[in-house]
Formats: structure tokens, C-alpha cells, sequence
């Protein structure tokens, strides 16, 4: 055996095992107990292939490459490591959006490369080139709308028209390049018009809607790096690229699920396009005192919580367990009742309260605990709104009709801590709030528990 | 490089495709954000097949694009591990909680 026929073996040797990796990495990452050791398996995974390919043959440009390496490397550990856990979802976008980029930038290099290849490699080259770019320049998009640097929903008549039109125009030049013709000023404009559709596609979607959007470009991207892995006969890219696709494709679906939406409606219409929400609103809504709210709950047998996204605006998770551990400590049972899309997308409400040290045995999915309900003495409900409105089981007219929701209303007593009487991001009145056994305890999240923790103390 | 016929991709990629939908399929709702944010690293994997693409370029132009290409495939890969790492480090039991009591971490 010659001394390249050595390398290439282990080249393959090290891909193979890196794919090995993921897979089992990511089989890890699907449950709490073994989360933590799974991203590390996948870690090293990564430093294997990484390592490896530079003794592929037939390879120049090591400087550059290295240098690359380490700008990219740097920049994304440094900010990565900085980021606040509320703004989470936007870099999940940032980085995902890069893997679009380097997807498209391997497309671009091997079309421009030229030379006789064979009608498979041309169409996966061309496809993982536009998928990649699409990716790219949404992600980016879908970064700046959660950041906050884009704040309007840029939306206006015919335009699914239009970007039905930039895609028609990207096909016949994709059908060109695919044909052969290496000019690259054809290839550049065919960059350039994917870009700009993954800008198009992507500015008219709302911020709510967002995850899902950065769920479904995380499962392109990966679709775009499987292509180009084909491209290369790189079977690590292959898998790992493919494995990312469908994962990403069925936890998009989830999610749109769990919003109530399809996956067309969100990428084709904003929400509240549709009319409805008539329901008519009757009774008031009742105040009360946040003293007495602390008695309530010190003297519960039961104290469910139902914490929403303004929660982790106003950080007041730190406080909530510092609260839930004082009735813990008196002999409460206290649990955490947790709706899919909680946070800014699924699973990021887990995150923010893990943050604040809460374990996540204490933690529980709308369909675990929704039955307790009826068994509970006092419901908190801090910075939610649409998932508790009781319209979402009764009323056909509206929006949120159908969607999964968490039944606070069914708690002997239902406290509703919130900033002032609007509605919320669905504009749509919640029922919940006008109940018989619901109070309303005003103010801003974090100085709400800080009373509810010196009422309780006081006991 | 060992070769890689069509049909051996194409059986690949069916695989990986069972695989992938059968390893998040009975995930818990509580895990979707750090489990995205970890395929999302994964598929930084993109950042060898940039490193190639790089090390064959002969023009400026594959140049810079090669260069771009392992920029952004390398800021996947280690700002995706990053987040997800952070993420992942907060997950722990009612047990494991009691032990230690020091809330958050000092980054």
C-alpha cells in the first residue's frame, strides 16, 4: 500500500467515524439525562473530520484556509459565548445562515472551477448552490427581525407574484448553468438572484412567526450541505447534511404545529390575515392585591405555574425560583406547566428557566400536566397570554381556534401577572381574563415576584 | 479518494434521511431549542467541504469565494457547539440542583 493510498484510508476512516458521531450525538441530545455529554460527542466528531482533511491530496492554499479558519472560528466563539439566553433563536439564525453561505460558496467555487462533469453533479451543484444562498441571506434577515434591527414586516400586494417570478427567472439560469455554460457572469447573477429571493421571501414573515422560518432554513441548509457533499463525494456531508434535513424538516413541522399554523400559511400570509375573533367578552376584570395573592399560594396544596415569553423580558425567572422555593420549602407542590411555543420557539422557555437553576424534573409539556389543572388550588399565570385563552377549545371564529392551549382556567383560583390590560401579539381578547375565579395582579413580572416573595415571607 | 458511486450516495442519503427523522422523533417539546441549535452545529460539517473547495481553487475569484465559503462554514461549526454547549450545560435534575446551589454561570 502506497503512502497516499494510507492517507486516503484514514481520511475515510476519520469521516466515517465523525458521521458515527453525529448521529449518536444527536441520539443523546434527545433526552435531559444524557443532553450535555451529546453536543461534546458531536464536538469531537467535528475536530476529527476537521483535523483530517488537511492532509487531503492534491491541496494548496493552506495559509488562507487556516487563516479563514480562524477569523470565522473566532468571531462565533466570541459572540457565542457573550449572547444572552433570551436572544438564543436569533443566533441559532446567525450561525445557521453561515452553513447556508459556505453551502452556496462550495457551489460557487465548483461551477466557476468549470471542466466535464456529469448531469447529476451539475444538478445537485446548482440546487445546493441556490438552497444554500436562499438559506443564507433569510437567515440573516430572520436574524435582524429578532435582534431588532428590522422592525416593519415589509409587506405589500402581489408579492408571492413577484418572488414566484425572481424563482421562474433563477430556474431558466440554473438550467443554463447546468447545461455548461461556464460563463461567470451568468453563474454570478444566478447567486445574486437567489439571494435576493431569500431577502424577499423572507422580510414579509412576522417576528412571531420567526422560529418556525429559522427552523425550516435550519433543515435547507442542511439539505444544501448533503448536496455538495454529493458534489465532493464526501460521505460525512452526505449523512450528516441529510440526517439535519429530515430532523430539521420534522421539528419545523412540530413547531408550525403547535402555533396552530401550517407551514404554508406562515410563509405565505401573516398572521391575522384572516378575520375572526368575535367572541363576545362578558363580565370584568378583577384586581387583586399581591399580599393576598401570597397568602393564597402559601396556603395551596398545589401552585401551578404558567410562564410566557414576558417573563423573560422582564427577567423575572430568577425570581419565580426564588418564589416557587419558598412554597417548595413550606410543603407546596409546585410544578411548571410549559406550552410548546412558550418562549420565542419550542423548548426555549426550558432553557430560560434552567437558566435560572430550576431542574427540569419540576418542568412539565402542556400534554403531561394539562389534567392537573383541575386539582390545583392556584394557577400563575406571568407573561403568557394566547396559550391559556380558553377561545382557542370553544370559539370556531377564531385564529387561535384549535390550537393547544394550557387550561389554567380549570384551577380552583387563576392569577394573571401582567403589565396592563391589552391583548396579546394575536390581538385577540383572552376569556381567561374576565373569568369568575380569575384575578388580575398588575405590574411589571420581575416586581411582582419580588412582592409575592416578601408576602410569603412574611407568613 | 475512494470512489462514490451515484447509487452508493443515493442509498446514503435514503438512510441518513430514516435516521434522522427516527433520532428527534420522540423528543420531548423541552429539548427542541437546544436539539436545533445541535443539528445546526452539525451541519457545520460544511466547513470540510469548504476547506477542499478552497484547497483545489486556482483563481482569484475561487479564492475568495473558497475563503469566504470556510469563514462563514467555521463560524457554523464553532458558534453552533458554542450555543448549544451553553445551552445543554444548564440542563439539570431536582437532585443535582440541591448539590449546587449557585445559580448561572460566570461567562
Amino acid at each position: 500500500m502506497s503512502g497516499g493510498d494510507t492517507v486516503n484510508l484514514l481520511i475515510q476512516v476519520s469521516y466515517y467515524a465523525a458521521a458515527f458521531l453525529f448521529i449518536m450525538g444527536l441520539k443523546r441530545m434527545s433526552s435531559p439525562v444524557t443532553a450535555a455529554s451529546g453536543i461534546k460527542w458531536a464536538g469531537v466528531g467535528m475536530v476529527v473530520a476537521t483535523l483530517i482533511t488537511f492532509a487531503y491530496p492534491d491541496m494548496h492554499n493552506y495559509t488562507l484556509m487556516t487563516t479563514a479558519i480562524f477569523i470565522g472560528g473566532v468571531l462565533a466563539w466570541w459572540t457565542g459565548k457573550r449572547v444572552a439566553m433570551t436572544d438564543m433563536p436569533q443566533m441559532i439564525a446567525l450561525y445557521n445562515g453561515m452553513g447556508g453561505g459556505a453551502a452556496a460558496a462550495i457551489s460557487g467555487v465548483e461551477l466557476l472551477k468549470g471542466g466535464e462533469h456529469s448531469l447529476v453533479f451539475m444538478v445537485l451543484a446548482v440546487l445546493g448552490g441556490v438552497i444554500g444562498s436562499i438559506s443564507f441571506s433569510g437567515s440573516m434577515i430572520a436574524f435582524g427581525k429578532l435582534q431588532g434591527l428590522i422592525r416593519k414586516d415589509f409587506r405589500f400586494k402581489g408579492q408571492n407574484i413577484l418572488n414566484i417570478a425572481i424563482l421562474v427567472v433563477i430556474a431558466v439560469l440554473g438550467i443554463v448553468v447546468i447545461g455548461g455554460d461556464g460563463n461567470p457572469n451568468t453563474i454570478a447573477l444566478f447567486f445574486t438572484l437567489a439571494l435576493v429571493l431569500g431577502v424577499t421571501m423572507t422580510l414579509p414573515i412576522g417576528g412571531a412567526d420567526m422560529p418556525v422560518v429559522i427552523s425550516l432554513y435550519n433543515a435547507l441548509t442542511g439539505l444544501a450541505v448533503a448536496f455538495e457533499g454529493f458534489v465532493l463525494e464526501n460521505a460525512a456531508m452526505i449523512i450528516a447534511g441529510t440526517v439535519v434535513g429530515s430532523a430539521g424538516t420534522l421539528l419545523t413541522q412540530l413547531m408550525a404545529k403547535a402555533m396552530n399554523r401550517s407551514l404554508a400559511n406562515v410563509l405565505f400570509s401573516g398572521f391575522g390575515d384572516s378575520e375572526g375573533g368575535t367572541t363576545e367578552v362578558s363580565g370584568s376584570m378583577k384586581p387583586i392585591e399581591a399580599a393576598d395573592v401570597g397568602v393564597m399560594m402559601a396556603f395551596a396544596q398545589k401552585v401551578l405555574i404558567v410562564p410566557g415569553y414576558g417573563m423573560a423580558v422582564a427577567q423575572a425567572q430568577h425570581k419565580v425560583w426564588e418564589l416557587s422555593q419558598l412554597l417548595i420549602d413550606r410543603g407546596v407542590d409546585v410544578k411548571f406547566a410549559i406550552h410548546p411555543v412558550a418562549g420565542r420557539m419550542p423548548g426555549h422557555m426550558n432553557v430560560l428557566l434552567a437558566e435560572a437553576g430550576v431542574p427540569y424534573d419540576l418542568i412539565y409539556d402542556a400534554d403531561e400536566i394539562n389534567a392537573e389543572f383541575e386539582t390545583t388550588d392556584v394557577a400563575l399565570v406571568i407573561g403568557a397570554n394566547d396559550v391559556v385563552n380558553p377561545v382557542a377549545r370553544t370559539d370556531k371564529s377564531s385564529p387561535i381556534y384549535g390550537m393547544p392551549i394550557l387550561d389554567a382556567d380549570k384551577a380552583h383560583n387563576c392569577i394573571v401577572i401582567k403589565r396592563g390590560q391589552g391583548a396579546g401579539f394575536s390581538g385577540i381578547e383572552n376569556v381567561l381574563f374576565f373569568l369568575d375565579n380569575t384575578r388580575m395582579l398588575y405590574g411589571d413580572g420581575q416586581a411582582m415576584a419580588s412582592e409575592l416573595i416578601s408576602a410569603v415571607k412574611e407568613m | 479518494m475512494i470512489e462514490l458511486s451515484a447509487f452508493a450516495a443515493l442509498y446514503i442519503f435514503m438512510l441518513a434521511a430514516f435516521t434522522g427523522y427516527e433520532v428527534i422523533g420522540k423528543v420531548p417539546a423541552i429539548l427542541h431549542t437546544p436539539l436545533m441549535s445541535g443539528s445546526n452545529f452539525v451541519h457545520g460539517i460544511v466547513v470540510v467541504g469548504a476547506m477542499v473547495a478552497l484547497g483545489e481553487a486556482e483563481s482569484t475569484a475561487t479564492q475568495v469565494i473558497g475563503f469566504i465559503g470556510v469563514v462563514l462554514g467555521a463560524g457554523n461549526a464553532v458558534g453552533g457547539y458554542v450555543v448549544t454547549e451553553r445551552m445543554l450545560e444548564m440542563f439539570r435534575s431536582s437532585d443535582r440542583t440541591k448539590k449546587n446551589t449557585d445559580k448561572g454561570e460566570g461567562t
